[in-house]
């Protein structure tokens, strides 16, 4: 009972410290590859202290919504991600939920974010909350198919269960299905995160914007909440990806040096795949927002592909 | 004794019925009689039916007048109890409700003829619900579905209730045509008409007329709950009936199309072919997703929901499908589970879209419209409307921690496990249902962001938004006694499964909740080894906690910093309702990407004074096509209406030759007989 109060306690703030640096370590990597100097890798924690230490105009038309938006928004955000393994195979709150929970728990946030977009009666938020609202859904099927290969797999949709059936096969993710069902959910994580080219995360076009026109009206604390809420969640999918299909590194448990070994691997993992993400956001240019659905239906047909190989291989 | 208390309960409901008649001319005591009984009834009920899930011998009532054929045989075993309570408890809470709705009617409709059907209803489907000969079970079946007509039609000034009550009244009875066959067919199998003979009879039948059997009870069935492609009634009935009444049918009518399915599925079949339970789950699948489809599309904010009910019927029957697959597989524990996940889902859908339904009779009686888009702002005029909506759009939406999750958590479990049962192709059946179930709660998530924002939030769209007022006591009440439901059923569903034991007992032979219940009752599981596990109650701890602990104080200290201020308006000259999103526009992308299906039609006519740069007027027209309406049921009503067309021939209105054509019925029928 102890010790798993110590590793919620550990991986909580693992969660919240080490979210805003991936966030800026892409920021970084991405003006570096744009010739841009960049703002430094350490950017997002002065932005999220100084919005803390903010005022906030709250828009004469909003309700009591818009305020709890941003708590739920972040209290689901990092529930779940205590339900997934970062450093250990063991998820600290594995018993309260799996994946399907993480899936449904980020969707609670996205609920919340987008009646708080239409709350303020501004046309952006209801503009942000719509496109948001029809991207996920369309992301949502690929994703569980996927989800389902590598749940299939371990035999569980225990997120402890299915990087446990990983651990010892570092290789895995070489068998075509797990190959399919890692590019479907890469390409829902790139949907689900907001990045090039479903959306951009530095616009303020109306024309271009999704989660960014969502937020519009939020200021001081409240966005900061938001924007932290973003980064975590960004974290989590980051996580889920590279720790289900590539468990390399990842410990039994949570304690002693091990915890260090896994902490690094973890960094290692995330550095990978921002470096990737920001190769995909800087050779690719955003799509219409038309053409998501092809990318996603992509994705569905990988996820479908990966079900189909479980079959042959 | 718990027979007694059940008739005690049905006692009430008719002599509410009785009374109400009674008193046709004094509205303000029929509200009140008519009120009073259901709401007794249901109690009554309630209690009688709770009782009768766990006890041990399934209470029987026989009335000691009948013949052979037509018995008065009532039999609460726990299939029955279970849907008798779902029925009570839904109707408890709208009886409350309707103190407070009816109200606004008294003068104006005939509020004893009102209470007169309502109390009838109910009693009508207690005894569906509950009785054990087959034609016992057609002639309350026709009560109801007859009580449901005059209730449904009971605004019959308006020619679109009138057309929706009739098209409800002719589907039902084509269902009930089929139903009627498939129970002949099993009676002359068994030659008993109780269903006590029809116990595993099906099973034993020769294949083909097996078939016949099961496709008659399907389709029979799936009339009355909305089942795609036998659906189309529903969209038009649901939202022309007074909201009470809306609930009770979304909440409880159809779902005795629900329980006919489990009772012949599971009752009346032992092990069933393969194909059987794939082509239910595949119209799940197909139900839940055209449903949620065309309620994204809906701006009438209780034709909406009604396009839910039939996505939660095909949530429902997916749960179905893969209990009958895990049956003809031989998965016993896996059928259980998913048994246990479409019973839960009823119960819950009961709760969610009676709340939802109240909800909007609420806004639609202080807004004096059911079109979404001239709503707004609602929240601040009635805040626990609103927030007794939220909580049933939360649930609707499958988010956790509400019951919406819990169900559709067991069945992604059920399909999940469903995979490694057969090493043929069929398994891909499972993942790829999973796949769409997870397509249609994401779509059902926006939709309910369209619904609830549309008209809560933000400006008023009209004047009669800006003025309107919240909802009596009665009326929150028989809200907030739905919400408590759907929050407990989601937080208590550890404790809520082992209702479902007898159920599964009595269906399959076997007890599953205590496989289901893990860590000391704290979490859920799938009941398979290592399978993922789920607290929704753990969940709603730490937010709970967390909000204790840190919402809500550093939001009283961030207070102090903030100011109100105006919207960001683009520098116009302040922002107005007309500037917000529409129901119409937060649903446009959804609306191009499906466009196949929707096939959208829209019309723009500008007029302009001066300048073609600035209209003056702009006159908006969309419009999606109805493709089942269109391209299935139009044919076929064209074929029908031809064919009676060319049998008027035969009608010449002399009584001398219908009298002919009787004696030649008879002579032909006599005939038959001596033949078999």
């Amino acid at each position: 009972m102890m010790a798993r109060l110590i590793e919620n306690v550990a991986q909580l703030l693992l969660l919240l410290a080490l979210a805003p640096l991936v966030t800026g370590v892409i920021r970084t990597l991405k003006a570096r590859l744009q010739t841009r100097r960049g703002p430094g890798i350490l950017q997002p924690y002065s932005d999220l202290a100084k919005l803390f230490r903010k005022g906030m105009v709250i828009p004469e038309t909003a309700s009591w919504i818009f305020m709890a938006a941003p708590w739920v928004v972040f209290f689901s955000t990092v529930l779940a991600g205590l339900m997934i393994p970062m450093v250990a195979a063991e998820a600290p709150l594995g018993l309260f939920g799996g994946v399907l929970a993480v899936i449904y728990l980020l969707g609670l946030g996205r609920f919340f974010l987008a009646l708080s977009g239409l709350d303020t009666g501004s046309s952006f938020g209801g503009l942000g909350s719509s496109r948001e609202m029809t991207i996920s859904a369309l992301a949502e099927p690929a994703m569980m198919l996927a989800i389902f290969t590598v749940a299939i797999g371990a035999g569980s949709t225990g997120l402890t269960e299915i990087a446990g059936s990983a651990i010892g096969q570092n290789w895995r993710f070489l068998a075509p299905a797990q190959m399919f069902a890692f590019a479907a959910l890469a390409l829902v994580l790139i949907a689900e995160t907001g990045r090039i080219p479903v959306d951009n995360p530095d616009t303020h076009l109306e024309l271009t914007m999704i989660h960014e026109a969502m937020i519009l009206e939020y200021s001081g604390p409240y966005l900061a909440l938001v924007e932290w809420a973003a980064s975590i969640k960004q974290l989590v999918l980051m996580t889920l990806l590279i720790n289900c299909f590539w468990p390399v590194g990842l410990q039994p448990k949570w304690f002693g040096f091990g915890a260090l070994v896994g902490i690094g691997w973890l960094l290692a993992k995330l550095l990978f795949l921002s470096c990737a993400i920001v190769v995909l956001e800087t050779v690719n240019a955003k799509m219409r927002l038309f053409r998501v659905p092809e990318l996603l239906a992509v994705a569905f047909t990988l996820g479908s592909l990966a079900l189909v190989s479980t079959f042959l291989f | 004794m718990i027979g007694e208390l059940f008739l005690s309960g049905i006692v009430v409901w008719i002599a509410g019925t009785v009374a109400c008649l009674a008193l046709w001319r004094k509205p303000a005591i029929a509200r009140r009689v008519a009120c009073g009984a259901a709401l007794a009834g249901s109690l009554l009920d309630l209690a009688a039916s709770f009782t009768a899930i766990f006890s041990a011998i399934p209470a029987e009532i026989g009335l000691p007048f009948g013949n052979p054929v037509f018995t008065w045989a009532i039999r609460l075993d726990p299939l029955s109890a279970y849907f008798n309570v779902t029925l009570a408890a839904l109707a408890a809470a709208v009886s409350l409700y309707s103190f407070g709705y009816l109200r606004e009617m008294e003068g104006r409709r005939n509020l004893g003829a009102f209470g007169f059907f309502f109390n009838l209803l109910l009693a009508s489907l207690a005894l569906v619900f509950t009785a054990s000969n087959a034609f016992f079970f057609l002639v309350m079946w026709e009560v109801m579905a007859l009580t449901a007509f005059c209730l449904i039609s009971f605004e019959h000034e308006k020619e679109k209730t009138r057309n929706a009550g009739v098209l409800f009244f002719v589907m039902s009875h084509a269902g009930t045509g089929l139903l009627l066959i498939a129970f002949l067919l099993l009676a002359s199998s068994s030659g008993s008409l109780d269903f006590s003979s029809f116990h595993l009879l099906a099973s034993r039948m020769p294949p083909l007329e097996q078939g016949a059997v099961f496709l008659l009870f399907l389709f029979g069935f799936g009339v009355k709950a909305g089942m795609v492609p036998v659906h189309i009634w529903l969209p038009e009935a649901h939202p022309v009936s007074p909201s009470n009444v809306s609930a009770l049918m979304s909440g409880i009518v159809i779902k005795t199309g629900i329980y006919g399915m489990a009772r012949v599925f599971f009752d009346f079949y032992g092990q069933p072919p393969l194909w059987m339970g794939t082509l239910v789950l595949a119209l799940g699948v197909a139900s839940a997703l055209i449903g949620v489809l065309y309620a994204l599309m809906d701006h009438d904010l209780k034709r909406l929901l009604a396009w839910h009910s039939i996505e939660n019927i095909g949530i429902i029957l997916m749960g179905f499908g893969a209990a009958l697959m895990f049956r003809s597989l031989g998965q016993v524990n896996l059928a259980a589970l998913a048994l246990i996940a479409a019973l839960y889902h009823t119960f819950n859908h009961a709760m969610f879209k009676g709340l939802l339904f109240l909800g909007a009779g609420s806004v639609v009686q202080a807004t004096h419209t059911r079109n979404m888009e001239k709503m707004g702002g609602l929240i601040r005029r009635m805040p626990v409307t609103a927030l007794c909506f939220l909580v049933g759009a939360v649930a609707i939406s499958g988010l956790p921690p509400l019951n919406g999750f819990v169900s559709e958590w067991l069945t992604y479990q059920a399909l999940l496990a469903g995979f490694g049962t057969t090493q043929s192709l069929t398994r891909l059946m499972f993942p790829i249902a999973g796949s769409l179930l997870a397509l249609t709660a994401a779509l059902a998530a926006a939709c309910f962001v369209k619904a609830f924002a549309i008209p809560f939030l933000a400006l008023p769209r009209s004047t009669e938004a800006a003025d309107a007022q919240e909802s009596s006591l009665s009326m929150r009440a028989g809200m907030a006694v739905l919400a408590v439901g759907c929050v407990a059923l989601g937080l208590g569903a550890t404790w809520f499964v082992r209702v479902f034991d007898p159920i599964t007992q009595q269906a399959l032979g076997i007890r599953a909740s205590s496989a289901l219940v893990t860590a000391g009752g704290l979490a859920l599981s799938p009941g398979t080894a290592h399978g993922g596990t789920i607290s929704t109650a753990g969940i709603a701890l730490i937010f709970l906690l967390a909000g204790a602990a840190f919402a809500l104080p550093l939001s009283m200290r961030w207070r102090s910093r903030s100011v109100s201020g105006p919207v960001w308006d683009c520098g116009l000259p302040g922002l107005t309702a007309d500037n917000e999103y529409t129901a119409t526009a937060f649903s446009k992308p959804l609306r191009m990407i499906f466009s196949a299906l929707y096939r959208p039609r829209r019309e723009i006519q500008a007029e302009y004074d001066v300048s073609p740069h600035y209209p003056s007027a702009i006159r908006f027209e969309s419009e999606i096509e109805r493709t089942f309406e269109k391209r299935l049921y139009g044919p076929l009503r064209d074929r029908i209406m031809a064919a009676a067309n060319r049998m008027k021939g035969i009608q010449a209105g002399s009584i001398n030759i219908y009298l002919a054509y009787i004696f030649i019925t008879l002579i032909l029928l006599l005939l038959f007989g001596v033949r078999g």
